[in-house]
């Protein structure tokens, strides 16, 4: 078979076989809509609430887009304080991981209290606090195993800290960061839901979600995971497209 | 005659947890302009404290760095760096590699000229055709020419090898040899090599230094006069085992040296 072919036949019978056996496992069991959902369900639930998938889609997207820029913003920062000052990062790692190991749905209802009925803000402080330690660390390891070779090429002829970071140490960092930003943004998903379920305030696809469990509403709480698999899967691809652009020499070529 | 580059009586010493840790006590070495002199000496005796000192990355607690009659207190331009690991940028072409000293050090070449210049040193190191591909294409002893041709650019008056060679296959080595030989007679430069490697010291140089055990003093200087352009023959006569000899002996003095004292310590 054609190898084009074969790379996309197989993941989309892959797919189809995946789908035939849920709906096949809702049919066999019995189970009702208030219990299960099969994917023959979803396509009439995102129907019939099609104007509600649109707004609340854009909601989540983009506090999570807002929390993940600042993410990047501050943990770039952070990571290059702990990357270039030994005694920054002797007293700011261990404060991060503290930070980092507290589940954050336990900080849900802190921040919801601290700022109540700021929604927009709350969310995407969540979505940022979820997702800038990967980009911390990242940054912070990418800067400080540079090579002291590379720094004397340059430290040799004069150059300044300034120059040596530009010309060398942050495009080295680059692949790092760009691994660390791909699990940045499904953990930046994370925490916007999180708030818009677990502190719910009618915005986002997250409110959706809920007002679909009070209703025992399967079909609906269903298609608002594909949605925001679909979300995740766009922004993921935006990001492999992004780290293709600026940090493609990282990758070898194939044999 | 004037010696381009002069270290006069430097001493150094690394603070570490358990006190002083003295590296260079007592280090002497001229070099004339247009001469290349190799340093060879037991390992861990402080070779690479000396190329940083010259390049002045470092100040030596005691004792002058004299280069071009200029006393030497911070990085200076006019010298070029190649070490055992090549430290190429990935993310750039060789050609843009090469041309990275450039855009640090101030030039009189126009854009064009700096590239015409940069193929120039790479067809000498036998690159050419390699000017766009990226690092990660390219032998480990190509990457390494790439790496000698970025020393080069810019025309330093003193280039500084800090094992270039250490980490390539014999033969290879002998190529980039031969290679180094050529480029000097193009792009002349008052030379300064670490190495491990006595056959490639004879073989390069005009002067061996040899260090002694750490702390490391300078104990014995070889010269080693040239009649025209040498060939890797030249090192299978008898004036080369002789050469040899002499510094495989004062090697091991070096390393008796050392070995004594922390028998005793």
């Amino acid at each position: 078979m054609n190898k084009h072919i074969r790379a996309f036949v197989v993941p989309v019978i892959a797919v189809v076989v995946f789908l035939l056996f849920w709906e096949w496992l809702v049919w066999f069991n019995g189970w009702p809509r208030f219990k299960m959902a099969a994917p023959s369900d979803l396509p009439p639930a995102f129907e019939r609430h099609w104007p509600l998938f649109l707004s609340m889609g854009w909601q989540t997207l983009w506090r999570t887009v807002v929390g993940l820029f600042l993410a990047v913003v501050f943990g770039t920062l952070l990571g290059m304080i702990m990357g270039f000052s030994r005694t920054m990062r002797d007293a700011l790692y261990p404060l991060l991981v503290g930070f980092n190991a507290i589940p954050k749905a336990t900080v849900v209802p802190i921040v919801a209290l601290m700022f109540v009925g700021q929604h927009d803000f709350n969310t995407v402080l969540l979505a940022f606090m979820i997702s800038f330690f990967p980009i911390a660390v990242s940054v912070s390891i990418g800067l400080s195993t540079l090579e002291p070779e590379y720094r004397d090429i340059l430290r040799s002829l004069g150059a300044s800290q300034a120059t040596i970071f530009w010309k060398i140490a942050l495009p080295k960092t680059l692949p790092e960061f760009f691994g660390a930003l791909k699990v940045a943004v499904t953990l930046a998903f994370i925490g916007t839901n999180l708030m818009e379920i677990v502190s719910p305030h009618g915005r986002g696809l997250g409110a959706l979600f809920d007002s679909g469990r009070t209703n025992s509403d399967f079909p609906l709480m269903f298609a608002v995971l594909i949605a925001l698999a679909f979300l995740g899967i766009v922004l993921y691809y935006i990001v492999v497209a992004l780290e293709k652009i600026f940090a493609g020499w990282a990758e070898r070529a194939p044999g | 005659m004037q010696n381009l580059i002069e270290i006069k009586g430097v001493k150094h010493a690394y603070q570490t947890d358990s006190g002083p840790l003295p590296v260079l006590d007592g280090l002497e070495i001229a070099v004339p302009e247009g001469g290349f002199v190799a340093v060879v000496g037991p390992s861990g005796c402080g070779k690479s404290t000396l190329t940083r000192l010259i390049a002045g990355l470092m100040k030596p607690d005691e004792g002058e760095v004299w280069l071009h009659g200029e006393r030497v207190k911070g990085p200076r331009s006019t010298v070029g760096m190649a070490f055992q690991n090549p430290v190429l940028l990935e993310w750039r072409t060789i050609l843009k590699n090469v041309l990275l000293p450039l855009e640090i050090v101030p030039t009189k070449l126009s854009k064009k000229q700096a590239e015409e210049r940069a193929r120039f040193l790479l067809s000498l190191v036998g690159l050419e055709g390699f000017e766009d591909k990226r690092p990660s294409e390219l032998s480990g002893g190509m990457r390494q020419r790439a790496s000698l041709c970025r020393a080069l650019i810019h025309q330093p008056d003193v280039l500084i090898l800090d094992e270039p060679f250490g980490a390539l296959d014999a033969f290879t080595r002998e190529d980039l040899w031969q290679t180094m030989h050529r480029v000097k007679e193009r792009e002349p430069f008052t030379g300064v090599l670490i190495t491990h490697d006595l056959r490639e010291s004879i073989f390069l140089s005009d002067q061996v230094v040899v260090l002694s055990g750490r702390p490391a003093r300078t104990q014995y200087v070889l010269d080693v006069p040239s009649d025209g352009p040498r060939t890797l023959d030249d090192l299978y006569t008898p004036v080369a085992a002789e050469q040899l000899n002499i510094l495989r002996h004062q090697i091991q003095i070096a390393q008796g040296r050392s070995t004594a004292e922390e028998g005793a310590a």
